[in-house]
């Protein structure tokens, strides 16, 4: 680097930089929370929605599973898996594919990938459904490309 | 060694490489899980391993980082260390929590332990690379808070240079994004977007300063260049990784909620990310060409060196590959995404604390001069073994990533493959990733083996 540009300058941009775009960060965070309510779907977000986000985390489901493309990569996405799985039909059908599917689990198919056997209730299991369907219902800017997610 | 005080880095580093065997073993346990998925099922399922695959990379970074900051704030600041007996305190606890929750996770189903450790008082567990039960994370915070207190107070008593006070900043950022790890709103949107201000604001953020004043400091070492010449590319390396990062935590934005003017700010602003990764390669490079002297610590150069490429390429190139809006539609979530995280997180913080281990582990050893020629070429083929292997790693999973986005994200729906129906298909590109994974392992096992190799004292005319 030329010498006219020197230590104090570098300093100076890195201060004011830094301090300018986190304030900037932080009023794009106001804004974006002004506009969530448009988006996050909280009008549906029940209690047993907030007792099944609660079963989704104490089961670590994304250590396997995506949601909104977070997560682990080993087994599908579940942010669409309402839509998927019987939820455009109606939410009978999706309740009813979700019990089915969580109750035999694991496949013990050999050389598959397994997914464990949570022990969960017919109360629990239709909480973890709700939070899908709620979890379904947020705007995510079209994503995923398609209903495999 | 300038000041005693520093040894207590020792215990760190040596504790920090043991976790790293740890996470390689359960990298290579779900490595094979892609491919024999009811391998070690149902005692050790894929989720359980990952989870202590990535929380022991966590951890043990954690361990390098302080134990970087001890051996370097006394030496920076020209003093003794406030309080050894602190950071040996604060050792044991940080080494008791992390291997009480690592048994934890192996010991009983995650779901018990979320009750017994009381998760449901504070309801913080369950979150991607957040998985400590909130006891543990409550410890973080002690034994973040103990830390900074004590390196803290070494530099107020000492000498203030622009290295050690830009290591400080980042070690702060640190401890201050980690208390948003305790913000869990029943709200997932919420939720998701400051999940990220832990994580993005992390590893693109505060953790490049950590990252570049450890570089720094190392350079100046190795190669004797004037002080002011890397202090002032110092500033200019962390000044354009906060001026890109911040608002480059938008690139996580696009598909979680939040609105879509962050699909343009996310994509501009992290498309600049790799600047700061492309000057740290100029700089290490430029240093070590105007170096004035020939430090025998051939092995730290290499690995400074090879952090500053691996770091650009891992998280600069194949970060960009995928973070613009359009492109991020298609490859969010897939196998790129992985490929992307393992070769930045191997190139820039896992090089940088072997790095820093490489060359103040020789000098605490009381090898002044680094290790002996023989142990630094057994270190500096483990270097090759692994950098090669995480090289392969990351194009087999990005190979695995754009078939999978072929078969399962381009096509309509209807026509496009199912998540399981397309794994089948790219299996061979996991089998190549877990090859490449047992060289990883391999290198590894060298790089340790390094530290046992006696061979001939180094002496340098003065």
């Amino acid at each position: 680097m030329a010498e006219r540009f020197t230590k104090s300058m570098a300093r100076n941009i890195y201060l004011g930089g830094s301090v300018f775009f986190f304030l900037l960060f932080l009023g794009l965070t106001f804004d974006t929370i002004q506009a969530l309510p448009e988006r996050d779907n909280r009008e549906n977000l029940t209690e047993s929605v907030a007792h099944g986000k609660k079963l989704w985390e104490e089961n670590n489901c994304l250590g396997c599973h995506t949601l909104f493309g977070e997560g682990a990569y080993f087994a599908p996405e579940l942010g669409n898996v309402y839509q998927r799985r019987g939820g455009e039909i109606s939410d009978e059908a999706f309740i009813g594919f979700f019990k089915g599917w969580m109750n035999a689990m694991p496949t013990n198919a050999p050389g598959r990938r397994q997914m464990p056997q949570f022990n969960l209730n017919d109360q629990e299991l239709e909480d973890l459904a709700a939070f899908l369907k709620y979890a379904a219902g947020i705007n995510t800017n079209d994503w995923p490309p398609n209903i495999e997610g | 060694m300038k000041y005693q005080s520093q040894a207590v880095a020792k215990p760190y580093f040596i504790f920090a490489l043991a976790l790293f065997v740890g996470q390689i073993v359960f990298g290579l346990i779900i490595g094979l899980q892609y491919v024999v998925g009811d391998f070690l099922f149902p005692e050790i399922p894929f989720n359980v391993a990952r989870m202590v695959h990535t929380n022991l990379l966590i951890v043990w970074l954690l361990f390098g980082f302080m134990g970087a900051a001890y051996y370097l704030i006394p030496e920076e600041s020209e003093t003794e260390l406030y309080s050894p007996k602190l950071a040996w305190i604060l050792f044991w606890v940080f080494a008791a929590a992390g291997t009480l929750t690592i048994i934890g996770y192996l010991a009983v189903p995650y779901a018990t332990l979320a009750e017994i450790t009381g998760n449901d008082l504070l309801p913080t567990m369950g979150r991607e690379f957040l998985e400590m039960p909130t006891i543990t994370k409550i410890g973080v915070v002690i034994v973040a808070l103990g830390f900074l207190f004590n390196i803290g107070m070494t530099m107020l008593k000492g000498r203030k240079t622009v290295i050690s006070i830009v290591m400080m900043t980042g070690l702060m950022g640190l401890a201050l994004f980690f208390l948003f790890s305790f913000y869990n709103p029943e709200n997932l949107a919420l939720d998701k977007y400051f999940w990220w201000w832990v994580v993005h604001l992390w590893v693109e953020g505060v953790w490049e300063l950590i990252m570049g004043a450890m570089l720094a400091f190392v350079l100046i070492k190795v190669t004797g260049v004037d002080r002011e010449v890397i202090e002032k590319w110092l500033y200019i390396i962390i000044a354009m990784a906060l001026i890109t990062g911040i608002i480059g935590t938008g690139h996580h934005f696009f598909w979680i909620g939040p609105p879509e003017y962050w699909m343009y700010l996310g994509s501009i602003f992290s498309a600049l990310e790799p600047i700061p990764f492309f000057m740290m390669t100029v700089f290490a490079f430029n240093m070590v060409s105007r170096r004035r002297r020939e430090h025998p610590n051939r092995a730290a150069t290499l690995w400074a060196l090879g952090c500053a490429v691996m770091a650009f390429l891992g998280a600069g190139v194949w970060g960009f590959l995928h973070t613009l809006a359009p492109i991020n539609y298609y490859t969010h979530g897939t196998q790129v995404t992985a490929a992307h995280g393992h070769m930045a997180f191997y190139g820039a913080y896992v090089m940088i604390v072997i790095t820093m281990i490489s060359y103040a582990m020789p000098i605490m050893r009381g090898r002044p001069n680094g290790n002996s020629p023989q142990a630094q070429t057994v270190e500096m083929w483990s270097f090759w073994l692994m950098t090669i292997a995480m090289v392969f790693i990351t194009l087999f999973l990005s190979a695995a990533g754009i078939l999978q986005i072929w078969m399962q994200r381009i096509p309509e729906s209807g026509e496009a493959l199912s998540f399981m129906a397309t794994q089948d298909n790219i299996a061979v590109f996991y089998w190549l990733r877990e090859a490449a994974g047992v060289v990883f392992f391999i290198g590894l096992l060298t790089y340790i083996s390094s530290f046992f190799v006696k061979g001939d004292e180094v002496v340098v005319a003065d």
